[in-house]
């Protein structure tokens, strides 16, 4: 009687969980369709001509003139030249990013391993202002930078990364977790200094999360727009966002969707990449930074 | 032996010189002087003198002090900032609730032990994918698509009833803002949904199901409340982070916030005015300041009910 029930159980469950997986699967095939087909359209229409229209499911023939015009001289002029751009936000968010890591992870360093009486003070100040939103200072430090005349500079897009609270943070917990006080103890009774041994002795124990990190930063600064806008004016410095948004001022008589599309294919083209390849880490990273302590 | 490691107090501090000096040239600084700009009427005129190629630009400061006035100004009297509030917070609503129930449906499944999902990896790094991507890189595709002559126009004006963008209308500038933010985070929130899930004891799950429990009922009585604290990291960050929309509307809309104003968002203002009307661009920094302070102390309080469950998920996820 009991048997006969159970088996009774097990089917109707069997039965749901096949429902259910249907849906699941139906469900994310949806969602993946949903962002993948903008990134399609764009790969698809980066081969076409100045003037589209309706869905195109395979590529043009134009992607050889589209190169060109994109980066010829013309195009320059109107929105800010293309090689120029992609340089700057290289400059840009590399030297942000190694900055921004190195010295977090400094930091980190300090209130994980040392005890001194701020010590305590200087962690929870930090978390605090992890909260704080950059803009929310946006306009006191645009007129500080006019002031101080560093508008239309780098050195505000680039020496704030220094203090990065979110990195400081994700640092502080893997050294928690990979960075015994052990190894530490044993390089100064070797006679080691504090500088060497964090570097030739924490940084590579640290590697890893210095690479998920470089990656972070790297990426919110290729891609920030907010930042750049406030304290770039000239064409010549502009990054890659801002050669974007120029672009998309364009009227309807210089419009080329061609040559645009094409633009933001290589706009997002090097993080893409970047992300395809490491997206296991990223993804780990993602989940480990943000489970809040 | 004790001695020595207390001389080592002093690397701490040299240690933190750099984070803590460009914090406070760069951060603390830049925010009370934008907190004492908020409180002068200080406002830049700009004009020229003399015309064709011997015309020169000038700028005339006007700085006096006026109390809480730009703060009346900008929430009682002048009705664009107000406006522009309210557009923030719909437009962060639009995508705000798709992107919670995607995420948590999705996490849910992920996780499931008796549904086994396969290809995870995969499915994981699409739906992160285009967070990655640049945010005004987005928004443009998303204008060239669905403006006049784009390849989804005929797919999508039969919306307007006319022969018009969705762009051109107001819920449909907000409905694809909302929707391009939906599709920037939802792959991050399940991700962090996930990890939060993951952290729950698996024999509660086995339990309720002998005990005859549907994936409903554990997903409402096990899931929801044990994941209490991420769930609030989650909305008060959406939060902050909508506060400060920025990207999408301003190269959707050609930073006018058309149509009729009614995309226009806060941050958007406080670009328009950061070379004329100082004072009361200063007072909405300030204003958005206070509710992220406000929304991150709730926060802080909120998680530090569940101590001990989060110690334990803290342990599971590292």
């Amino acid at each position: 009687m009991t048997g006969s029930l159970e088996v009774v159980g097990q089917k109707t469950s069997n039965t749901t969980l096949t429902i259910r997986r249907i849906v699941a699967y139906v469900v994310l095939g949806i969602l993946v369709f949903i962002s993948l087909f903008p990134f399609f359209l764009l790969l698809i229409n980066a081969t076409r001509e100045r003037r589209q229209v309706g869905i195109q499911f395979y590529p043009g023939s134009e992607l050889i003139n589209n190169i060109k015009k994109l980066f010829a001289p013309a195009t320059a002029v109107a929105y800010g030249s293309v090689y120029r751009a992609l340089l700057n936000s290289l400059i840009i968010s590399a030297s942000a990013s190694l900055l921004s890591v190195y010295f977090s992870a400094i930091t980190a360093y300090a209130t994980h391993v040392y005890r001194f009486k701020l010590r305590k003070f200087a962690d929870t100040f930090i978390l605090l202002i992890m909260m704080v939103p950059t803009q929310a200072s946006a306009i006191g430090f645009y007129r500080i930078m006019k002031n101080w005349g560093l508008t239309d500079s780098y050195i505000p897009l680039i020496v704030p990364a220094i203090a990065a609270p979110a990195t400081y943070y994700f640092m502080k917990q893997y050294m928690a977790s990979s960075l015994p006080l052990e190894i530490i103890e044993a390089a100064r009774i070797d006679g080691c200094g504090e500088f060497r041994i964090f570097n030739s002795i924490v940084t590579p124990i640290l590697k890893p999360a210095y690479a998920v990190q470089i990656i972070f930063t790297f990426v919110s600064n290729w891609n920030n727009f907010f930042m750049p806008r406030l304290i770039i004016d000239s064409k010549d410095k502009y990054t890659v966002p801002l050669v974007l948004s120029q672009m998309r001022v364009a009227g309807p008589q210089e419009k080329d969707n061609g040559v645009f599309y094409l633009y933001m294919v290589i706009a997002i083209l090097p993080v893409v990449l970047v992300y395809l390849f490491l997206s296991k880490f990223i993804i780990r990273g993602i989940a480990l930074g943000s489970v809040k302590g | 032996m004790k001695r020595k490691s207390v001389s080592y107090a002093k690397w701490g501090y040299i240690f933190m010189i750099p984070f803590f000096v460009v914090y406070i040239i760069f951060s603390l600084y830049p925010l009370i002087q934008t907190f004492y700009n908020s409180f002068l009427d200080y406002v830049i005129d700009r004009g020229s003198i003399g015309g064709g190629w011997g015309a020169q630009t000038t700028a005339t400061e006007t700085i006096k002090f006026c109390g809480l006035d730009n703060y009346v100004n900008i929430f009682a009297k002048e009705e664009t900032l107000l406006q522009s509030f309210w557009n923030t917070v719909i437009m962060w609503i639009i995508g705000f609730i798709p992107q919670i129930a995607v995420s948590l449906l999705l996490a849910t499944w992920f996780t499931d032990l008796r549904l086994k999902i396969k290809a995870q990896g995969f499915f994981k790094t699409v739906i992160y994918l285009p967070n990655v991507i640049m945010a005004s890189a987005v928004a443009f595709m998303f204008t060239s698509l669905l403006e006049r002559g784009g390849s989804l126009f005929n797919a999508t004006s039969w919306m307007t009833g006319e022969d018009l963008s969705i762009l051109d209308t107001v819920w449909g500038t907000r409905g694809t803002i909302g929707f391009i933010n939906f599709l920037l985070w939802y792959g991050n929130t399940t991700i962090l949904l996930m990890a939060a899930i993951m952290g729950i004891d698996p024999t509660l799950y086995e339990s309720a199901q002998i005990d005859g429990a549907t994936p409903r009922d554990t997903f409402w009585k096990i899931t929801i409340p044990l994941i209490r604290p991420i769930l609030s990291f989650v909305l008060v960050t959406s939060m902050i982070g909508g506060l400060q929309m920025y990207d999408v509307p301003a190269l959707l809309t050609k930073d006018q916030g058309n149509p009729k104003g009614k995309a226009l968002t806060i941050i958007m203002e406080v670009q328009l005015r950061k070379d004329s009307g100082v004072g009361k661009a200063s007072a909405v920094c300030i204003a958005i300041f206070i509710v992220s302070a406000i929304l991150g102390i709730i926060l802080m309080f909120g998680m530090n009910d569940d101590k001990p469950k989060k110690k334990k998920k803290k342990r599971r996820a590292a």
